[in-house]
């Protein structure tokens, strides 16, 4: 029996593992994976330090530059002042902070971006997935991650010189409005969910398919109370991920829909949002170390809560609503 | 006369008369001839790739759903071929339940009540319910959780809730596919003696690798082989079609006795 074995036969020698060597090169794999991981980790701790350390001396500063010669403002008053304030004019003589003027301006096309981007985009993934044929399939798909692939400042000049002045053969919108923006944004936000959202319904397992047809289910009761519902947590966390990307949107926003900070709901009339605020005092308007300098990070601190706070609520939506199938 | 056709009728569920399936240009199962009984339990066994599943499939037009499948052949449902059917309507009148459990992602009251609900059922829902999840051995565990999900049911419990789910239409026949492949013993036990009570309403075709679970449910036995093509494929066949009692001890085929003696497969 054990001259059946030909290990046995084998001389010493034959085999020698380098296992001192392989230690070695994965000691060093390991270190380079950690300095690039510590790289990226240190880099978004300095942008987040630098966000933080800006905008709390622009709310140091706050209440000097609102104080008059008759009243001392406190800083509280100051942060209240940020929160509530009606007019947003940290470039002007007067200076106003209310930042709630350039957030309704970035919700109000958010929200039209969103109303143009669900039905459109949901309906072609679930056009794709569930009634395209694999030819139109193949043809429809790359179509669609095209039009994510164009650039934003097309999308913006679109807004500008197509939408615009074909809205206004509707409504009286002006020369710059966020409807426009809002609509040209949805387009472009679409694709993406579109594509997350088809992911999602598509990897909705065959078998509740079968299971809903042997039922009896016709084809619509089988996609719309099935797999539908099914794949909402990927549908939504699709939604939010398009969201975030639409309120951090920069180039169409700035080029469709204005520079005129308006507090209001009003879609026809020209805006200014958080993003559009910051190309614009960065464009060189305003001083390093001036008032109007730290604005930039009080705004940019509260564009990345908002989105921080919308990536939070994706992540345990996604978490408390997704269905796990083996 | 009349006497006669109901006679017919009442004696067999289903009928198919040389079914042969395609996918795509592959012959996957040749000229099945088979008589399922009324209010009797017919199981499928052979080795894998012998075309039971896809047999199974093609009584409710399941195949219809694969873009390259094609069956040829006819299938007598109550006599009348099931081509003229209306698939949705067929698949009311004759209920699947699948090697997987799979509950669908809602509450437990909502995967029986779905069926009833696209298939226009008037009466009263919440007794439907409880009928039906009583009728699949299943109310007792679960009556105080009806609004839970049916996927935090254990495996057993979730293949039972399919069950329950299928028998909630009313179908005439159901069809099991290896419906206790995936479970455990003890649930494997609780489904057979399941199907033991479904009987005296529903006919029951059921495939299944267990020989044991096939002697132990079922009146009659289909033993499908495979063989080996030119095409390097495999190609499913009705061997042998009987009693289960004569199957398992005294079957006419070589092969059938070298398969239930558990020479092969």
């Amino acid at each position: 029996m054990t001259a059946e074995l030909p290990l046995n036969d084998i001389a010493p020698g034959t085999w020698k593992p380098n296992r001192g060597r392989s230690e070695t090169i994965q000691l060093i794999i390991k270190i380079i994976c950690g300095a690039f991981a510590t790289i990226s980790i240190l880099t978004t701790i300095g942008i987040i330090g630098t966000l933080i350390f800006e905008a709390f001396s622009f709310f140091g500063n706050l209440p000097s530059e609102l104080s008059k010669d008759s009243e001392q403002v406190s800083y509280m008053q100051g942060v209240i002042h940020f929160l509530t304030a009606g007019r947003w004019t940290p470039l002007f003589a007067s200076k106003q902070f209310g930042i709630f003027v350039l957030i309704s301006a970035t919700l109000m096309i958010t929200f039209i971006s969103i109303l143009v981007a669900l039905p459109l985009g949901l309906l072609a993934a679930i056009c794709l997935s569930e009634y395209a044929s694999p030819k139109i399939r193949k043809v429809l798909k790359p179509v669609l991650e095209i039009l994510a692939g164009v650039p934003t400042v097309v999308y913006g000049y679109f807004a500008l010189l197509t939408v615009t002045p074909f809205l206004k053969t509707f409504f009286p919108v002006e020369g710059f409005n966020s409807l426009s923006a809002g609509i040209v944004l949805g387009i472009m936000i679409t694709p993406m969910v579109a594509s997350l959202s088809e992911d999602a319904i598509y990897s909705v397992p065959q078998s509740l398919r079968d299971g809903a047809y042997a039922l009896g289910g016709t084809k619509r009761e089988t996609v719309w109370s099935v797999v539908l519902p099914a794949a909402l947590s990927g549908i939504v966390s699709s939604l939010i991920l398009a969201t975030s990307r639409a309120i951090g949107e920069t180039m169409i926003v700035t080029l469709a829909a204005g520079a005129n900070p308006t507090l209001g709901f009003n879609p026809f009339v020209p805006v200014m949002t958080m993003t559009a605020y910051i190309v614009q005092v960065t464009k060189g308007d305003a001083p390093h170390g001036t008032i109007a300098y730290q604005t930039l990070y009080a705004v940019g601190i509260t564009l990345f809560l908002i989105t921080l706070a919308l990536n939070i609520f994706s992540f345990w939506f996604v978490r408390r609503f997704r269905q796990k199938y083996d | 006369m009349q006497d006669i056709r109901n006679q017919t009728m009442t004696d067999t569920a289903l009928k198919a008369e040389k079914i042969s399936v395609y996918y795509g240009s592959t012959l996957a199962v040749k000229d099945v001839f088979l008589d399922i009984p009324r209010n009797q339990i017919v199981a499928f066994i052979g080795p894998s790739g012998c075309g039971k599943s896809t047999v199974l499939r093609c009584f409710n037009r399941m195949n219809d759903l694969i873009p390259s499948a094609r069956v040829d052949g006819n299938i007598l449902f109550d006599g009348e071929n099931i081509k003229r059917f209306d698939p949705v309507e067929l698949r009311r009148r004759v209920g699947m339940v699948f090697q997987k459990p799979n509950p669908f992602p809602k509450s437990i009251y909502e995967n029986i009540a779905f069926g009833a609900r696209i298939n226009g059922y008037q009466g009263d829902m919440d007794e439907l319910v409880e009928r039906s999840l009583k009728g699949a051995a299943l109310w007792d565990e679960v009556k105080d959780k009806l609004k839970e999900s049916g996927l935090g049911l254990s495996g057993g419990q979730q293949q039972r809730l399919c069950i329950a789910r299928a028998i909630a239409i009313e179908p005439e026949v159901i069809l099991m596919d290896e419906p206790c492949s995936a479970l455990d013993p003890i649930s494997t036990l609780k489904v057979e003696e399941l199907m033991h009570d479904l009987k005296m309403q529903y006919t029951i075709v059921i495939v299944t690798h267990n020989m044991q679970q096939a002697s132990r449910v079922s009146d009659k036995t289909a033993f499908f082989n495979a063989q080996a093509t030119e095409a390097g494929g495999k190609m499913g066949y009705l061997v042998e079609y009987d009693e289960t009692q004569v199957i398992f001890s005294n079957p006419r085929e070589e092969y059938t006795r070298d398969y239930v003696s558990g020479r092969f497969g």
